[in-house]
């Protein structure tokens, strides 16, 4: 009796020894775009963190820049 | 706002291959390993078309479904980004995506397959935004500076266009409208999905074949 209770003490100690977590998949969370990089390198018309700001600028930005009929037609 | 998208006129791109050098030069992207590409369809003959090809951040990517370590996800854009950190190099991605966006690079004295590296829409990935190991991970991220992806930016004949996918849509649109034709949007469908591939949701700019 003595031997068994001994045996399930041991198992109990050393069930967790060297167990690390074994999750799947990134536990990391990515910070939206519109929070910014909290440096002043960044275009202008927007406000680091504001994300009406930031989606208007975008917008914005893709027809000024990529709709060239817009600027020359 | 709609999600982030590319779109390749085939009519415009004259195969320039400015795209790609702007994305390594911007990511400081290592030897051997391609985000953008330009592919030529008949190459030499008169009428070939050229097309940049990259991550499309695809609406139901294969890539995502693949993966045995689960390092995609989504972001609220639609930006495809991974886990350097969980990423273990199978290739799995690389079989499953139709555009061939999975890079590995080549490390080491027998060549062992290190870490996937994709197009990132110039959106880096799961560090603080604008830090050192982003940079050195996956490269700038652009959109948190309040910019579009630089391949897009840097296109002399707007041939690529990228950004938020209801504007871009806009634009194909009325280039069509003007032109009278080339409304072929190469991998559109694929990506987005459409009737025919089975998924509805995304539907392809107006007049557009895919």
């Amino acid at each position: 009796m003595k031997h068994v209770l001994w045996m399930i003490a041991l198992a109990a100690l050393v069930s967790a020894c060297g167990e690390k977590p074994q999750t799947l998949g990134t536990g990391k969370q990515d910070a939206a775009p519109y929070e910014g990089t909290g440096k002043a390198f960044a275009a202008g018309g927007w406000k680091q963190g504001d994300k009406a700001g930031w989606e208007s600028q975008l917008k914005a930005r893709t027809q000024q820049g990529q709709n060239d009929y817009g600027r020359m037609n | 706002m709609a999600r982030m998208k590319f779109v390749c006129d085939a009519e415009r791109c004259i195969e320039c291959n400015g795209c790609v050098t702007a994305c390594k030069n911007e990511h400081e992207v290592p030897w051997g390993v391609n985000r953008r590409r330009v592919v030529t369809l008949n190459d030499g003959v008169p009428g070939e078309k050229s097309i940049s090809v990259a991550c499309m951040h695809c609406s139901d990517a294969p890539c995502m479904a693949v993966c045995p370590v689960n390092c995609f996800y989504r972001t609220d854009e639609g930006v495809v980004l991974h886990d350097k950190d969980v990423c273990i190099g199978c290739g799995y991605c690389s079989y499953a995506c139709p555009f061939g966006a999975p890079q590995f690079p080549s490390q080491g004295t027998f060549g062992v397959r290190g870490k996937m590296d994709k197009c990132t829409f110039c959106a880096g990935g799961p560090e603080a935004n604008g830090s050192q190991a982003e940079f050195e991970k996956y490269g700038r991220n652009r959109l948190a500076e309040g910019k579009l992806p630089v391949c897009a930016e840097m296109c002399s004949t707007k041939a690529l266009i990228a950004g938020d996918g209801d504007v871009v849509a806009d634009i194909f649109r009325n280039r069509v409208l003007k032109r009278g034709k080339g409304a072929e949007v190469w991998g559109w469908g694929t990506a987005y999905g459409s009737k025919q591939a089975g998924q509805p949701g995304v539907v392809a700019p107006e007049g557009a074949k895919s």
